[in-house]
């Protein structure tokens, strides 16, 4: 499986690592909809977290798309909220 | 959205496998969500061509176009932090020099001018630290933009090489999926380097605006001068003092000396410490900023 951290790069882990990856993704998207900014900080921190230590970054010139997006460590909550509005998807 | 039977294999390519394989629910978080938002348009990009082939050309000239872009960005936040440099070594003159006038101030018995020297100061130092936080910003912005440059131009080279054998061997079926991985996955990219210069430029529009204004308050004097007196005050009237010349200065020292030993120079430390915070001992360099 291929995430990206956006401004970073992207980085490939193992499949079983979704589980536990899935469990900070929908507190962050639960975070991200009631606007608790101190959750979002501390579940995306996490993330981003788990994603580097449990990933290898990909080469620069894979071209390989990325299953999972990570917003960069310094989105903020309202700015997430836009990327995921612009993108066809209701929050 | 009417997907042909080429479009059909290019959109199962894009699903991701994890849905795929029913081990994820779709679009439960954020990751996913953003990750589907990439890919839904990259197909859109790709819907509008009639011949996937057009769009790998079209996609390889967006991308070089993408890329120029990104250097200018690293150079302009380049230019912004130079700018910074410059107002900081100003401002940090600025700052020695009140200091300066402070000891010679209190070297003179004026205790009162060189109160209203340091805490001038000390409002300068203010807007010195505010300017090397926002130093540290660019530099960060700016560090981030050459590695989206650099992670950028490996993938169009790769994307480059990649698009030419598609183009010669487009005949076969396999083809049409390797346009839709190589093509999202550029895509992706330049929607991620895209937004990073974007977020680069606000900021350093922002910070451009604050250096504008520093500019006009070290052009005006306005820095010099909190009381709304004339343009550096604490000078002229330290010139007044010792007649233009430091020769009070000099007497002051002399007797010192004639007194025995380097009481004057601690008399001026004593002083100091009576007023505004001095931040350093007297002859260690204070603004090593350089």
């Amino acid at each position: 499986m291929i995430v990206r951290i956006m401004g970073e790069g992207q980085v490939r882990l193992d499949d079983s690592h979704l589980a536990e990856l899935n469990e900070l993704d929908d507190e962050l998207l639960a975070e991200t909809k009631s606007g608790d900014e101190e959750g979002f900080r501390r579940t995306l921190g996490a993330l981003l977290d788990a994603v580097r230590r449990l990933g290898a970054p990909l080469p620069d010139d894979s071209l390989e798309p990325s299953e999972l997006i990570l917003p960069s460590p310094d989105a903020t909550l309202p700015e997430v909220r836009e990327m995921l509005r612009d993108g066809l998807f209701p929050t | 959205m009417d997907a042909g039977p080429v479009l059909w294999v290019l959109l199962q390519s894009l699903e991701p496998e994890s849905v795929r394989r029913g081990r994820a629910k779709p679009m439960s978080g954020v990751m996913k969500r953003m990750g589907m938002i990439f890919r839904a348009k990259a197909n859109k990009a790709l819907d509008r061509a009639e011949d996937p082939r057009e769009t790998l050309d079209y996609s390889y000239q967006k991308q070089l176009e993408l890329l120029q872009k990104v250097r200018r960005g690293v150079a302009d936040v380049a230019t912004s932090r130079k700018r910074l440099e410059l107002q900081l070594n100003q401002l940090q003159g600025q700052s020695s020099k009140l200091e300066d006038q402070g000891r010679k101030a209190l070297a003179l018995g004026r205790e009162d001018l060189a109160r209203e020297a340091l805490s001038r100061r000390a409002a300068l130092q203010q807007q010195v630290t505010d300017l090397e936080t926002q130093h540290q910003t660019l530099q960060g912005e700016e560090e981030k933009l050459t590695l989206a440059a650099q992670r950028l131009q490996a993938k169009v080279d790769a994307f480059r090489t990649k698009k030419e054998t598609i183009k010669a061997t487009y005949t076969a079926a396999q083809a049409q999926t390797r346009i839709a991985e190589s093509f999202s996955g550029i895509s992706e990219e330049m929607g991620d380097v895209g937004l990073a210069i974007q977020r680069a430029e606000d900021k350093t529009a922002q910070l451009q605006a604050r250096a504008g204004a520093i500019d006009e308050l070290l052009a005006s004097g306005a820095l010099d001068d909190h009381s709304g007196l004339a343009k550096d005050d604490i000078q002229s009237e330290l010139d007044r003092l010792s007649g233009g010349t430091d020769v009070e200065l000099e007497l002051q020292r002399m007797k010192a000396e004639l007194a025995g030993g380097t009481s004057s120079q601690q008399a001026i430390e004593g002083g100091q410490g009576k007023t505004q915070a001095p931040q350093q001992p007297q002859d260690t360099p204070r603004f090593d900023k350089q």
